[in-house]
Formats: C-alpha cells, structure tokens, sequence
C-alpha cells in the first residue's frame, strides 16, 4: 500500500505552497496525525477525499484544482511507511559508526548541485543533510528535528556517509573516557552556564 | 519531476532548517563558525530516576534550549504496566528519549539524556549507557524504591553517578544521609538535594557529578596521561 499512498503524496511539477497553506488551516484544530508508522492506513484515505471534505471552509479556497486539493507532510500523515524510507533496511551500512552522540556536518566542500543523481536522494535525505549543512548536529537531534525515529534517521544517514555527503564524527570512546582535561573542560563550561 | 518530487517536500516539511521558532536556536548556536575550525567533541550525561522523578524537568532547566525528544522504535509491548500509584500530576509515559543539548565552549557540547523512566527499556539504556560521562540519578522520596533500579545499573557497569533528590513540594524533605542510608549507598557516591526546575540546582548537580567522576577517575590511577 505504501506504493502507490506515496506517489499520490508526491506534489506536482506545479504544487504549490498554497495548497499547503489550506491545509494547514483546514486541519489547525487537530493534533498531528497518527503516531510515526502506526498511523498510516486509516489517514491515508482523508487525502484525496476532494472538495467539500469540510463544507466550512470551502468558500475562502475557492477555486480549487485537484492538485491544491492535497495534504502534505504532517498533515497527510504518515503516508510514507518508515520502512519504505529505508527500502526495508533497519540498520546503516556501517554499523556503530551512528551513536546517538555522534555529531554529523555536512561535507566541506558541499557537492555541487546536481552532483548527486536526483533517484540517490529521498526527500528525507535532502531534509536530514540541510540539518547537517548548519553545523554538527548528533544523530539523536536529527531524529528530533526531522521527527524520525533514530533507527530510520541511522540508515539514511549511513546513504549519506557512503554517498560521501556527510562527515561524523563518534564520540569519545568509553575506554579512553574520563579523560581529565576533558572533565575539567566540562566543569569550566558548566560554571560559566 | 524527479527534481521536483525530490525538492519540494523538504522546503514543505517543517524541519527547514530555522524555520520552526523553537527549532532556530540549536542550529544557530552549532552554525557557529567556530564549530568548523576544531574537531568537535560531544560527552553525554544521564539523567535517570523512577517514573515522574523530574528527569525532564531537569534536563529542560539546564539546557539552554526546550528538552528534545526522540524515539527509537518500541512497541506497545508494557503500555499497560505503567504504575502512577503516588504521581498524581504526570499522566503521559516516556516512551521517548528527552534530551538537551547544552554548548559549553567552542567544538564541545554536553547533551543530557533523560533515561526513559520504565525498566523494560532497558535495551535503551545499555545504548545510553555507552559512553556516558555519568549519571544523575533523581530521587522522589516518596517513591524512594523506584530508583533502586538505575543505582543498581550505574552501579554494575561502573559509571560514575550520584543521587540528586528532588524536593517536590508537599513531600517530607529528608536529609541526605537518610537517603544514602535508605538506597545503602558506597559513602564515596555524593547525594544532594535540589529542586530539578531550578537552573542553578541542575548546574551544581552537574558539577558535582563530573567532579565526582574526575576524583574517581584520578583514584583509579594516572592512566591516559
């Protein structure tokens, strides 16, 4: 199912923000769809349910073209499963390379435009490396940020590190921990809070 | 329309870098230029504690931005079990991990780790664990047993903690040795009391529990210099 839910999710060469802009305000009293993969199917079907969904609203959007008449991102819900982010992977190539502290920046230089094959990069690649493009950020925050779950977020991240769009750095391994420059460090930076 | 497809859903979605007004500071604060000029450096503590103990609060007075949240995926499999006797005021379980992030000079930043508070995530704190600079464990005395659990987990793989009792209001205030008495606590594990939504209560708990880690650490010998 998740196949065709996701072409359908896909906007147009001529979607526009406007129809994003509906939606928003159409849906403004509801709490985020669903919950993460659980709240596909029965969202889903709400998508395409065309003019006249909400009788309340329909004189301020007129006229509406079945293109503007979608839902996207949060307020679609989940159309994607996480799975098919992740072309069923669960774990990134690189196992460990991923903590949840491991912080990730975007390579330096960043690629040229259109250096990457466009099929390469799902959106959630692209939303994940424009993260990283603001300095480093650890696998935990981009979960956070791009709402993923850190399993989902590692396997991308893994497409990027071997695509060599992004740089990691792991953190300092426990046998190599306290060190005590580094506990001084902390302390220091604690104090001056 | 690959082009499309691929671009126009990252500009719609809500992490746009900056765009989403609790979500601006983070991202400002690691664009830094700073940051790019040395190897960045990331240590983590972690805040445990029974359930409804305040890891949350704590984590979210100490870090300079909203606590985060992340999840790895769990089933629904304890949903039921979730035992609140004694918590009247929290209702939603933490089935997520809370953190914070919190810069504390150029290329070295501390996150906080909120452990989830029920003990069939264990699989998540062995992960958590990893690493970690150490723990604040949080206790409630009125749910005192509630963080024999986290004592025990520190205590087995070595990670340096203390307790941290947060004074809720209302609740009999004990002094500190009647809570190392009652968690039978080694006498070097340092037990302070503090009230979690407090800035100033968190930052000493965090000075402590490093200070504690560094004078472990040089009791251990001189290795690493």
């Amino acid at each position: 199912m998740s196949g065709p839910v996701a072409e359908e999710s896909r906007p147009a060469p001529d979607g526009r923000a406007a129809g994003e802009r509906i939606v928003d305000e159409q849906d403004s009293g509801d709490p985020r769809p669903g919950g993460r993969a659980d709240g596909g199917p029965a969202d889903d079907g709400a998508v395409d349910d065309g003019p006249g969904a909400d009788p309340s609203d329909l004189d301020l959007f007129r006229p509406r073209t079945p293109v503007d008449d979608r839902w996207f991102d949060d307020d679609a819900g989940p159309v994607v499963r996480l799975y098919s982010m992740t072309r069923g992977r669960t774990r990134p190539v690189e196992d460990g390379l991923f903590d949840l502290i491991s912080l990730v920046t975007a390579a330096d230089p960043a690629p040229a435009a259109g250096a990457v094959p466009a099929h390469v990069l799902d959106p959630e690649h692209r939303t994940i490396l424009a993260w990283c493009r603001r300095g480093p950020l650890s696998v935990a925050e981009l979960g956070s940020y791009t709402d993923l779950p850190v399993s989902v977020v590692r396997v991308l991240l893994g497409d990027l590190y071997d695509a060599e769009l992004i740089s990691v750095t792991r953190p300092v391994p426990l046998a190599e921990l306290p060190d005590e420059r580094l506990l001084r460090d902390v302390i220091n930076g604690l104090r001056a809070l | 329309m690959d082009s499309v497809r691929s671009d126009l859903p990252v500009t719609a979605a809500a992490p746009v870098p900056g765009s989403a007004p609790g979500r601006a500071a983070p991202a400002a604060q690691s664009g830094d230029p700073r940051w790019r000029g040395g190897p960045a450096v990331a240590v983590k503590i972690l805040v445990a504690g029974g359930f409804g103990a305040g890891k949350t609060t704590l984590v979210g007075s100490v870090s300079e931005i909203r606590p985060l949240r992340t999840e790895e995926e769990l089933s629904e499999l304890g949903r039921p079990v979730d035992d609140t006797a004694g918590v009247e005021t929290k209702r939603t379980t933490t089935v997520a991990m809370d953190f914070g992030r919190i810069d504390l000079k150029p290329g070295l930043a501390l996150y906080l780790f909120g452990t989830p508070g029920q003990d069939r995530f264990w699989f998540v704190w062995d992960e958590l664990a990893r690493g970690a600079l150490g723990a604040v464990v949080l206790a409630d005395t009125r749910r005192l047993a509630d963080c024999f659990p986290s004592v025990d987990f520190f205590e087995q793989r070595g990670i340096p903690f203390l307790v941290a009792v947060n004074c809720f209001e209302g609740s009999e205030v004990f002094a500190p040795e009647e809570v190392r008495d009652a968690l039978d606590l080694d006498p070097d594990i340092p037990v302070v009391l503090c009230d979690a939504r407090l800035r100033e209560d968190g930052k000493e708990i965090l000075v402590a529990l490093v200070e504690h880690a560094a004078v472990r650490r040089r009791s251990a010998g001189p290795a690493g210099h």
